[in-house]
């Protein structure tokens, strides 16, 4: 495998908890300036990888490369102002206030002994700003809806400022409207600036329609990658997911749009 | 989007004013609690008396009573109730749970059983004590780490493990009790309930020198515990070692809780219930080690104050005084938590 071009990559990469092996030997790449976006079926070792490439999991054997080197070996400040995560079911400490919050993604910028800077106080309100979420400013975590919670969480990645973002099912638990809201927040974050997203999405269509870059996972092996246009057909779909469908171009974005088949074959829809 | 907003007035977000004034305020409190402890016993000497005997001036006859008698069992009391109350913060906060106290998963204990085992042994002086509590705090915090250790320790895991090794070690001191000679048993006794009775500047001496070194630990981990509680995936993804951090935390919470019940015995529920209390009063997220702190100090001065006068002349134990208004506190505690499902 020849030496990374791209900031992120990993080579041959195994991960596993226990003696069950999630991931062999994977080598990836996750393209510059990219919103690369992993799909799979469950229990396929998406967010298994999106954590490894965090450095929040240890691989077994392998290592995944940031900028070159080796994360493990990386200051783990460094690694974290370089890359950031968003998990996908966050633990918010108790009575935190909205600004509080997103002031602790600025952590991995502070030293020991200095307190807060100009610089720290105009990189969260750039966050609070970017994900409208300014007024919340003084409310407690607890007290607000799924979605400003999610807003406010991704407020708190972007006052990391990092280049590269990683966001595991950041649409989880949101309605449509506020799914559609967080990937559009997203692809406007990616627009703005040349930051690189990798995203783990449950919902196809929404992977086609904002990713860049796709990665189909199944069994922790990477099926196919490139952007959706090139790769999504019916035979991938039907290989990583085992589901029968068609692909026809999305109406709106002309990306492609997959609409499933019944799994019996049988394409008259059951009550 | 950021072009087009209007100028803001820079604003510190991470300064709280509520926790600022909350401190400042608890630290009049402490100071005011001071000077009344020092002014009552047999001899009551006026606030203004007094303050004026630590400032070197004051009625014939009071500094000796002031500055020898009185004096250093008062700032045995602050630094006792400051050190159990900074490490039952830095606990619950670890554990994120208001359960996770020393005195309630297993260190407090552990340090009792360390103390009473030289008791026995030893017959005990107060350096031997002091010895075998610290030695048997840490002891207990290796067991439990080791115990509750499966890739990473989690907060619930501590304290469910900690309850567990708490019961065991009140067993087996209960059992040293028992096969104790009556004198030994007697002292022994009498230790574990907590009591700065007879307490000199001899005690606070060692007891200031480890917390010389321990408070300035506790703070320079604040911030990194502060992390932590937003969980161990999101704390690694911001830059924290979290288990070097945990395990860190962990040996100066267990240091402190072992130097306090090395001072004055395991004195109960201070470090179960002062961090709560300041919590409650900041409204703030994070261990809130200064308020924390400050409010161990008055809790613990005013109890001993009400243990000496309540029932002057005779003297209770401080211990008796915390486990009394302590057992109501955790209590209602219990009922909360298991209201909230979290117990």
């Amino acid at each position: 495998m020849p030496e990374p071009e791209n900031r992120l990559a990993a080579r041959g990469l195994t991960v596993g908890y226990d003696r069950r092996t999630v991931i062999e030997d994977l080598d990836l790449d996750i393209p510059d300036g990219s919103i690369t976006v992993i799909v799979g079926p469950n229990g396929c070792g998406k967010s298994t990888l999106l954590h490894t490439l965090a450095r929040v999991l240890k691989p077994r054997s392998g290592s995944v490369l940031l900028d070159g080197e080796d994360i493990a070996r990386l200051p783990s400040k460094e690694v974290a102002r370089r890359l950031g995560l968003l998990t996908q079911q966050p633990v918010t400490p108790d009575a935190i206030t909205v600004g509080d919050l997103v002031s602790r993604g600025r952590h991995p910028h502070r030293r020991l002994l200095r307190g807060w800077s100009a610089e720290d106080e105009e990189a969260v309100n750039r966050a609070l700003a970017a994900t409208d979420t300014e007024d919340l400013a003084d409310r407690a975590v607890d007290e607000l809806s799924g979605g400003q919670r999610q807003r406010v969480w991704l407020a708190m990645l972007l006052a990391q400022d990092t280049p590269i973002m990683l966001l595991d099912e950041p649409t989880t638990f949101l309605d449509i409207a506020h799914q559609i809201d967080m990937l559009d927040l997203c692809a406007t974050l990616h627009r703005d600036r040349t930051r690189t997203l990798v995203m783990v999405l449950h919902d196809l269509n929404h992977a086609c329609r904002y990713a860049t870059h796709l990665i189909a996972l199944k069994d922790g092996a990477v099926v196919a990658q490139g952007p959706p246009g090139e790769i999504v057909t019916p035979a991938l779909i039907e290989d990583v997911f085992g589901l029968p469908c068609q692909v026809i171009p999305d109406p709106v974005t002309a990306t492609p749009l997959i609409v499933p088949l019944s799994r019996s074959h049988d394409t008259t829809p059951t009550a | 989007m950021t072009a087009t907003a209007p100028p803001k007035a820079p604003r510190r977000r991470r300064i709280r004013p509520r926790g600022v004034t909350v401190t400042a305020a608890l630290a009049l409190l402490l100071g005011a609690v001071v000077v009344v402890a020092l002014g009552v016993g047999d001899y009551p000497l006026a606030p203004g008396d007094v303050v004026a005997t630590l400032l070197g001036g004051g009625p014939p006859g009071a500094e000796f009573i002031v500055m020898e008698l009185r004096l250093p069992r008062v700032l045995l009391g602050c630094a006792v109730g400051a050190a159990f109350a900074m490490s039952g913060a830095v606990f619950q906060s670890l554990t994120r749970n208001p359960l996770g106290s020393p005195d309630i998963i297993g260190f407090t204990v552990g340090s009792a059983s360390g103390g009473i085992a030289v008791i026995m042994v030893f017959g005990g002086g107060a350096a031997q004590i002091a010895t075998g509590a610290i030695g048997g705090g840490l002891l207990t915090g290796l067991a439990m780490y080791l115990l509750a250790y499966r890739g990473g320790v989690h907060g619930i895991r501590l304290v469910l493990v900690g309850i567990g090794i708490s019961a065991m070690l009140e067993a087996l001191n209960a059992f040293l009790l028992s096969r104790a000679e009556v004198n030994k048993a007697q002292s022994a006794s009498a230790w574990l309930v907590g009591s700065l009775n007879g307490r000199g500047w001899e005690h606070l001496r060692p007891l200031t020198a480890a917390l010389v070194v321990l408070v300035p630990c506790a703070a320079l981990l604040a911030r990194n515990l502060r992390m932590l509680e937003l969980g161990d995936t999101t704390a690694t993804a911001l830059g924290i070692p979290v288990e070097r951090s945990r395990l860190a935390l962990m040996t100066v919470g267990v240091g402190l809780t072992a130097v306090a019940t090395a001072t004055a015995g395991p004195v109960a529920f201070i470090a179960l219930a002062a961090p709560q209390l300041a919590k409650r009063l900041t409204r703030a997220p994070g261990p809130n080690l200064p308020a924390a702190a400050l409010m161990g100090a008055v809790l613990l001065s005013v109890s001993d104050v009400a243990a000496q006068r309540l029932l002057a002349p005779t003297q209770l134990p401080v211990g008796v005084m915390t486990g009394v208004v302590g057992g109501l506190y955790l209590g209602w505690l219990m009922l909360t938590e298991w209201r909230a499902g979290r117990a």
